[in-house]
């Protein structure tokens, strides 16, 4: 379409035909245009940049034939620098992108209802996506199979998803692989090991041989973290104890049934177990590698490249939130925002416990860790490569993995960081980073180096 | 002699619904405090720990909660939080959508297969196979196919009502006495006429026991459907207080799930009882 091409090219007409000059027809152009647009993700600056000069040429010559002829005596770039010197493109571009209107208004969000999902909550309750311009329904669902599902058969628009499930997802794994994206991280931290009250005494995960675990979902940070710590204390988490796939609400009641000894689950789910008295916190998620990812705010491609502004729009709700909830003076007034049956439907003390991390930790005594759980938005690609490196090393991916290629596709950290720019937040300059997961650190650029120096692992 | 009959019935009744819920009192008293713990830690625990509260409400809780339920059964606090009304609402419709879609194909196919020996042993081992399908297996495929939560629920009805309906209407045209349709024959009554006066109020009463049946299995069904697809209803409100562990409003969910079911039956026993005639 003509807006999104350079309006500094002297032999294209601005007002009709296949403007580029590259296609025989409009038809032809606009579904390259479109194709292109696909991969464009990245330049979306540049193309509000070609649309504002479009604009302002379009607006100074309004006969093509009269901006022709100075554009091809002065030449483009002097052109360019004239407009620039009396007409701020760069403003004019960065107010044209904060404004771009949402192509969608009405937007369905999925959550599950865990402490994890609280920028996607909060937005609701506490008006960051009106601020945005956007009108956001969030739905609770039942369980991350059934908001997979609905995310892929666009009932919701976007969703809270655990931050391996977009990875599994692109990749096919249990499911058809369909592109997703994850422009956000929604929490990190804010998991625990709970085991039932009755194992008090045995702190040591070397006497866990033949207990029974609970874990959210197969492709998830806890499955990843809980087989992680056991194997670092030298138990095979395939042989030598049990690990259980559960919805987190029935955990607790599976707890107090004694049919699970123990799970590593999302909180508040961990809080109720201490809260109803049929658990205590062994430790803390944070314990085995602070800063870790949980969830993440995800969406597929074909509803970015659809509705390139609502996403855009929705991204900057939830960084914003994300930001506000990142602030500990926030947390109790967060806690009561998500606390109703319209959301989380907990009971707000436990809540609370949980954002603001001075909590009772089932054993009689009170704790406190500001950093129980966090939230930080970047959507770091090195995270994205220690998870595929995980898939591997349980044997959920099979052969060759282009960890690289992989994480840059889904985790969209090039567009978030230059959101939060405009947004006048400071996002890191590199996707990637390294850190160190109980001691032992991670080089991102070195992977299959990482997966193989792990003595437990499943033979592939 | 009927009516001291039931008035004994009736006493009776009260008699075990008063012991139940004596039992089920006393059963979940709490136990007083069991642990001593410091104020700091006990103000971020709840009752259950504290007070040695039992997991499972009294009977007192529970009425507590149904009464606070219906005094404002409509409220709507957003997508997520509907008053109980409005969740019945949407189980009933559901339930009403696919109920009726199955009554649509099932009785007039049922008609055609039971008025012909041919189609009816033709049919017959497919039916089989696909009457004692579980209703909730055919799920993840309703998901998958059509591609929408609410629509896929209404399908689950839709099959699990169909069977019953299905056999019982070809059971009931296909056993109507011979005779009366041979006394129709002999007064050359045509084919179309034969089966509207003659067949329908015949095989009505057996219809309208599959009707009955389906009514009840399809009440069952809704509920477990809505729990896994989620969304509105009352079985995902059952859902969603399971999730917050809220023993109470299951409890409540349960009993109305109960009353509603009964409800429905009853209305179909009505229908059953005016077609019915005395041989």
């Amino acid at each position: 379409m003509s807006t999104f091409d350079n309006p500094f090219d002297a032999d294209r007409s601005l007002q009709s035909g296949c403007v580029c000059g590259q296609h025989s027809s409009t038809a032809e152009h606009e579904q390259a245009a479109s194709a292109l647009r696909c991969e464009a993700v990245e330049s979306e600056e540049k193309r509000y940049e070609g649309v504002v000069a479009s604009a302002v040429m379009r607006a100074m010559f309004p006969q093509d034939v009269a901006r022709r002829a100075f554009l091809k005596s002065v030449g483009a770039s002097t052109a360019l620098a004239a407009l620039s010197q009396f007409f701020p493109l760069q403003t004019a571009t960065e107010v044209f992108a904060q404004a771009g209107t949402p192509e969608k208004k009405d937007l369905k969000v999925g959550f599950i209802p865990i402490t994890c999902a609280t920028p996607i909550i909060m937005a609701a309750p506490m008006g960051f996506y009106a601020k945005h311009g956007l009108n956001v329904e969030v739905v609770k669902t039942a369980g991350w199979a059934v908001i997979r599902d609905k995310t892929i058969n666009k009932e919701y628009d976007a969703a809270h998803m655990l931050a391996p499930m977009p990875i599994a997802i692109s990749l096919g794994l249990a499911a058809n692989a369909i592109p997703f994206a994850v422009p956000a991280i929604e929490n990190i931290n804010g998991q625990g090991i709970v085991l039932a009250t009755k194992h008090k005494d045995k702190r040591d995960p070397k006497d866990w041989k033949g207990m029974k675990f609970a874990i959210p979902f197969d492709y998830s940070m806890h499955n990843y973290l809980l087989r992680y710590y056991l194997a670092e204390h030298g138990l095979d988490p395939d042989t030598d104890v049990q690990l259980r796939s559960v919805p987190p609400p029935e955990m607790v009641a599976n707890l107090r049934a004694d049919n699970i000894d123990g799970f590593l689950a999302p909180d508040n789910i961990c809080q109720r177990a201490i809260y109803d008295g049929v658990g205590f916190m062994h430790l803390l998620s944070k314990e085995i590698w602070d800063g870790h990812p949980c969830c993440s705010f995800a969406a597929s491609r074909e509803f970015i490249t659809t509705a390139p502004n609502s996403f855009a729009a929705l991204t900057r709700a939830i960084v914003d939130a994300t930001a506000y909830a990142s602030k500990a003076e926030n947390r109790k007034q967060i806690a009561e925002a998500i606390a109703p049956a319209n959301y989380i439907n907990a009971p707000v003390t436990v809540l609370e416990q949980v954002l603001t991390g001075t909590y009772a930790d089932g054993l009689g005594g009170v704790k406190t860790d500001a950093k129980r759980v966090d939230f930080d938005p970047f959507p770091w690609q090195s995270f994205a490569v220690w998870m595929l490196t995980q898939m591997k090393r349980w044997g959920q991916i099979k052969g060759d993995v282009d960890y690289k290629a992989v994480a840059e596709q889904v985790y969209l950290a090039t567009d978030t960081k230059k959101l939060m720019t405009e947004m006048g937040l400071s996002p890191p300059t590199t996707a990637y980073k390294s850190f160190a997961v109980m001691g032992k650190t991670f080089d991102p650029a070195k992977p299959e180096d990482y997966v193989a120096s792990f003595k437990i692992r499943k033979a592939s | 002699m009927t009516s001291s009959l039931r008035l004994r019935a009736g006493l009776v009744s009260i008699v075990l619904l008063a012991a139940f819920l004596g039992i089920w009192h006393l059963a979940t008293r709490s136990t007083g405090t069991t642990t001593t713990m410091s104020p700091e830690y006990a103000k971020l625990m709840g009752l259950t720990a504290t007070q040695g509260k039992s997991a499972m409400p009294g009977p007192l809780d529970v009425g507590a909660k149904l009464w606070e339920h219906l005094r404002r059964p409509f409220y709507d606090n957003g997508p997520n939080d509907k008053g109980l009304g409005i969740q019945l609402g949407y189980s009933i419709a559901r339930v009403g959508l696919g109920y009726l879609l199955a009554v649509l194909v099932a009785i007039p196919l049922g008609f055609l297969i039971g008025m012909s020996p041919l189609l009816s042993k033709a049919l017959d081992p497919f039916i089989q196979v696909l009457k004692p399908i579980s209703p909730l297996a055919w799920m993840p495929l309703a998901l998958y196919t059509i591609k929408d939560s609410s629509i896929s629920a209404i399908f689950v009805i839709f099959i699990c009502s169909i069977w019953p309906m299905l056999l019982n209407t070809v059971f009931g045209v296909a056993s109507v006495r011979k005779e009366w349709i041979n006394v129709a024959r002999t007064l050359e009554v045509g084919t179309v006429r034969r089966a509207f006066t003659v067949i329908l109020p015949a095989a009505a009463p057996t219809i309208l026991t599959g009707m009955r049946i389906s009514i009840g299995i399809a009440w069952l069904v809704i509920v477990a459907a809505e729990m896994l697809v989620g969304g509105t209803g009352i079985g995902y409100f059952v859902w969603n207080e399971w999730n917050n562990l809220s023993i109470t409003n299951v409890i409540i969910a349960i009993l109305l799930i109960g009353i509603v079911g009964m409800l429905l039956d009853q209305v179909l026993a009505r229908f059953t009882r005016m077609v019915t005639f005395p041989e």
